[in-house]
């Protein structure tokens, strides 16, 4: 079970909300002052994501976010309702949307190690994790 | 924390000084800045993002869409930034080849090339 879970409107003035839960979150579960700032953008790449899918395809479903600390590290789930599927393929118009949605997952990528993205038929998730420092500090 | 915006005019630039979040939801604020600024006229930017406390990849699409639009006006686009924490989304994202990164003010409206 998640330690914390948040699940908030899609609109771009609670992505904020998410990063302040998740930094404090992560701060409480172990994870290094130093790693904090990255915790806070990858966050927030995923939830401008997930409120950009969900306000593209006119879901009204809240973005949903888990934040799971377990003994050796801290993950946090951010999912999305956009289905994903054959025929369902992102449009290759080269908007402005799609290429901030592309940057998003660029800048999660270079920062997180361990970042799994993916999606189905009830939609997205992206999972990242840190190591806390009870698994660091291990001899 | 909102979004902080102020413009003055050093010479023939026009520095941008940003303080705050450029997330999601201020980004648009930013870009409404760039593109009234370019559409009046003011086609050499600098922007002094030394009192920004957060910056994403929203906020990159925007200073794209802020260089594109200068360079279409044979002008230019520089940032003034010496904050690490921000630098390396920069760094992440290969936009240091993009951008003129700047240490102070003074060195961006001097630079020529």
């Amino acid at each position: 079970m998640a330690t914390v879970e948040l699940r908030f409107s899609a609109l771009p003035e609670h992505v904020r909300t998410a990063r302040l839960v998740a930094a404090a979150v992560a701060r409480r579960a172990g994870v290094d002052e130093a790693v904090l700032d990255e915790v806070r953008l990858a966050v927030g790449e995923a939830c401008s994501r997930a409120v950009g899918l969900h306000l593209a395809h006119g879901i009204d479903a809240p973005v949903h976010v888990a934040l799971i600390e377990d003994e050796k590290k801290f993950a946090i789930e951010v999912g999305d309702d956009v289905p994903s599927g054959p025929g369902e393929h992102a449009s290759d118009d080269g908007s402005e949307a799609d290429g901030e949605d592309e940057m998003g997952l660029a800048v999660i990528s270079g920062l997180v190690d361990d970042v799994e993205v993916t999606s189905g038929a009830n939609g997205g998730l992206i999972r990242m994790s840190w190591p806390t420092a009870a698994a660091t500090a291990a001899p | 924390m909102d979004l902080s915006l102020s413009t003055r005019t050093v010479g023939d630039r026009t520095v941008v000084e940003v303080g705050g979040e450029i997330d999601v939801y201020t980004a648009p604020k930013l870009r409404e800045q760039l593109v009234e600024l370019v559409n009046d006229g003011s086609y050499h930017l600098v922007v002094d993002m030394e009192r920004v406390d957060f910056l994403d990849s929203t906020g990159l699409g925007v200073l794209v869409g802020g260089l594109k639009r200068v360079r279409a006006h044979e002008g230019s686009l520089r940032l003034v930034c010496n904050q690490e924490r921000i630098l390396k989304i920069f760094r992440i994202t290969g936009l240091t080849k993009v951008f003129p990164i700047h240490t102070s003010v003074d060195e961006a409206v001097a630079a020529t090339d």
